[in-house]
């Protein structure tokens, strides 16, 4: 039995517990860039008085949400899938942090749907709280986690609240560049302010967070490693492409530069963690990954339905191509 | 302070209870959507347009709310059965990666271009986004179902112990996946998911048909009547298929139980000693208050079959064994599974009865003029839900104290690290947390279904909607 457990399958020279490892954090990455412009568009709301406007917020993200959010249950399912080992410790470590993260993802997921339902002051008043408490909260909890669980600790530490505070502004950037898309008027024409001023307290996040991460002294090799530099220099490469963008009126440019960026710090924990996938215990992907015949049957899996997901979202991402109508629903 | 794992266990007890509404909504909501989308664009019929804009709303909102509530049950695998989660994850987790992968993106992608996209997509594909929407829903179940059946009845695997690890490992996939228990466990929720909307539908149809026959509350332009008369005859329709067929094959899934998991089927039936022409009791009582609360009672008054459980056990045969509780290791709290199974058995035929009257009715052209039958449809308008409820009362609370049924008990499974204060302080939010959603949910559905569909009147605020003064009733139409 032992073998089986042992034994590390290779498919076209690539080991499959490796090949999970970056599917893993590549769902992540894709769940804090998709999702994230909406929790960018909740933070935007909060900033928003004009009722109009904030309808717009609203319709902006109706039709995307839903399907964007399905990237967070696939990380989780991923993750339990590929290394159950290290989703039953990073869950049960981080108990009432994942609970926070529970709470405001039902606020934000109940909030849109709620707040059209009656024309009340008063009730689009509360769920428009619970939207912004939401919007914020879940990204802002998503992002403790992580850097609670590339440092391999729990409870709370300082660079994770800072990780948790850059992946905000990261979002608001993104939803920013959204909604320039998405939307038309005053709002519209504000965002690129917005999203330069977002961007620039992401950048200045960054470096308080290399600076404490380089403070343990496991981690500042690995931060001096060329990967490690070359992902960092390329988040203020792209910083500076999303401020060049925004100002010049090219929001696809500036959103797939808040893509970027978000897929170089999801990188970036990747890649100070590897070979290891759970830093307290120092358990590696070679030992936490699945026996041979499941990873096999959950790769084959995965390869199908993978493009076929993306094929779904190109279809939903075509069909709303443009502006987004306040009345457009049913 | 309550201990970790009954903490954990009655949290997982409470979303599962209160997540398990919004799926049999959108999956018995899917095909009616599907029929309407296709009426509507094969006819350009404005009556199936506002059958599908009204219902698309209601299902807008349980699939916002299920998507939520369902996120929690995957968390707490990984955060309160953490155990669970690492020995079984190999053979557990995959099915429900897939089910994220293959179901929910599809369901969730092409809802927002049903729910958003009417002007903007053209007829063909929003026809197939409907049926996307529908064929995830239903995926989503395959999945869930494939993961859960293999609890129940495990197989295809191999069990390894190291330094006291328990690690569960997949061997044969086609054994674990193609479970025995999967068709059975399908087949009887889809029917009831549909059977819970078909009785929903008719209850609230029923509601509108009855204010405007019996109390004469008109809406402008007949409109309403004929939405609300149009919508009780389809429901009806679906009622009379799946009411009884969700009998047959209940009962045909209750063999299946008997055979593999017999002491579910003990407990179901509150069996203890192994015996053969055991009556089925319809109802039990303990002659001596002092047992009330006791499960073991010996003096029990009660009504019941000569015979009827080791007919059921058997498929037909009155003189069968059925082995008793005492002879297992451990058991279920038996009451609850007895009387949920009681329960959940009167609600099947009183649905059945329910058809068959509705179906008479029509037939004799008096649908619309019986007022007890309609009454009647309104107050079993949640009845199907209810219906599920206990059926997975019976299902999840019969197969205790095994979480893998014969593999691992529930009490293993619990994480390790978990402190009562934690556990102690998330059961209490989710209680009262999901006390407010629930109420809120209720509030939404109830508020959509009394105003009922847009179209003629609804350019018109609340308060003007119009309604014949003289009408007792009409008043609580907000």
């Amino acid at each position: 039995m032992t073998e089986l457990l042992a034994l590390e399958v290779v498919w076209f020279g690539v080991a499959l517990s490796d090949l999970w490892f970056v599917v893993v954090f590549g769902f992540l990455a894709v769940f804090l860039f998709l999702d994230g412009w909406d929790f960018g568009v909740g933070a935007i709301f909060a900033l928003r008085e004009d009722h109009h406007e904030r309808e717009q917020c609203l319709a902006a993200i109706g039709p995307f949400w839903d399907g964007n959010e399905v990237w967070l249950v696939v990380f989780g399912g991923g993750l339990f899938a590929a290394f159950p080992s290290v989703y039953a410790a990073l869950f049960s470590r981080h108990y009432l942090l994942l609970f926070g993260v529970l709470a405001t993802l039902i606020l934000r997921g109940m909030a849109p749907e709620f707040f059209e339902q009656r024309e009340s002051e008063g009730w689009q008043r509360w769920w428009g709280r619970a939207f912004v408490v939401g919007s914020v909260g879940a990204p802002f909890l998503l992002g403790v986690f992580t850097g609670n669980w590339l440092l391999g600790v729990e409870g709370v530490a300082p660079a994770s609240l800072v990780v948790g505070l850059a992946v905000v502004a990261l979002n608001v950037a993104a939803g920013a560049a959204f909604l320039r898309l998405k939307t038309t008027g005053a709002l519209a024409d504000e965002m690129p302010g917005y999203g330069v001023r977002a961007t620039a307290v992401y950048l200045a996040l960054v470096v308080v967070a290399l600076v404490l991460l380089a403070l343990r002294p496991g981690l500042r090799e690995a931060l001096l490693s060329p990967v490690a530099i070359a992902l960092v220099v390329g988040s203020v490469l792209l910083g500076v492409v999303y401020v060049v963008a925004a100002r010049a009126g090219r929001p696809y440019l500036a959103l797939g530069a808040s893509g970027g960026m978000t897929g170089a710090l999801v990188a970036l924990v990747a890649v100070l963690m590897y070979p290891v996938v759970e830093p307290m215990t120092g358990l590696t992907v070679e030992e936490a990954i699945i026996g041979a015949p499941a990873v096999e049957l959950l790769t084959i899996g995965a390869a199908i339905l993978i493009p076929l997901v993306l094929t779904y979202f190109g279809v939903l991402y075509s069909a709303f191509s443009g502006p987004i109508d306040v009345e457009e629903s049913y | 302070m309550v201990d970790p794992a009954t903490a954990s266990r009655l949290q997982f007890a409470v979303t599962t209870i209160v997540h398990i509404i919004f799926p049999v909504m959108s999956m018995g909501l899917a095909p009616f959507l599907v029929y309407f989308t296709w009426k509507e664009i094969r006819t350009g019929s404005a009556l199936y347009e506002r059958l599908r804009r009204f219902w698309t709303k209601i299902f807008a909102v349980s699939f916002a709310v299920g998507t939520v509530t369902g996120l929690v049950l995957e968390f707490e695998f990984g955060t309160n059965f953490a155990a669970f989660s690492a020995a079984a994850g190999e053979l557990f987790g995959g099915p429900l990666a897939v089910e994220g992968m293959m179901a929910f993106f599809l369901e969730a992608t092409f809802l927002g271009v049903f729910v958003f996209g009417r002007e903007r997509v053209g007829d063909r594909l929003y026809f197939v986004s409907a049926l996307m929407v529908g064929l995830g829903t239903w995926l989503s179940a395959v999945w869930i179902l494939v993961a859960n059946s293999w609890m129940q009845t495990p197989r295809g695997f191999e069990v390894a112990r190291e330094s006291g690890q328990l690690t569960i490992l997949l061997t044969d996939p086609i054994a674990a996946y193609a479970n025995p228990r999967f068709p059975w466990m399908f087949v009887h929720m889809q029917n009831a998911a549909v059977l819970s909307v078909a009785l929903f539908m008719a209850g609230v149809a029923a509601y509108h048909v009855y204010r405007r026959h019996h109390l004469g509350v008109v809406d402008e332009g007949n409109l309403d009547a004929e939405f609300w008369e149009a919508t009780l005859k389809i429901a009806l329709v679906v009622l009379v298929v799946t009411a009884p067929l969700q009998v047959l094959h209940g009962d045909a899934y209750g063999r299946h139980v008997a055979e593999t998991q017999p002491q579910k089927f003990a407990a179901m039936e509150a069996v203890w000693e192994t015996d053969s022409y055991v009556p089925e009791y319809i109802v039990a009582f303990p002659t001596s208050v002092d047992d009330l609360l006791n499960p073991r009672a010996k003096d029990i008054f009660g009504i019941g079959i000569p015979g009827g459980a080791s007919w059921l056990a058997s498929g037909g045969d009155a003189q069968a064994e059925i082995t008793g509780l005492n002879e297992f290791e451990g058991s279920p709290p038996v009451a609850i599974v007895f009387w949920s199974f009681r329960a959940m058995v009167a609600m099947g035929f009183w649905f059945m009865l329910l058809a068959f009257w509705a179906g008479y009715r029509w037939w004799t052209g008096e649908l619309f003029e019986d007022r007890l039958l309609q009454k009647a449809l309104m107050a079993s308008s949640v009845l199907g839900f209810l219906g599920v409820e206990l059926g997975w009362i019976v299902t999840e609370v019969g197969r205790q104290p095994w979480v893998i049924q014969g593999v691992m008990k529930t009490t293993e499974g619990v994480s390790p690290g978990l402190t009562a204060t934690e556990a102690t302080l998330t059961l209490a939010g989710f209680v009262g947390g999901y006390l407010v959603l629930l109420s809120l949910y209720t509030y939404v559905v109830g508020r959509l279904v009394r105003r009922g569909p847009e179209g003629g009147d609804d350019e018109l605020p609340d308060a003007d909607r119009p309604t014949t003064p003289t009408a007792a009733g009409a008043s609580e139409d907000d």
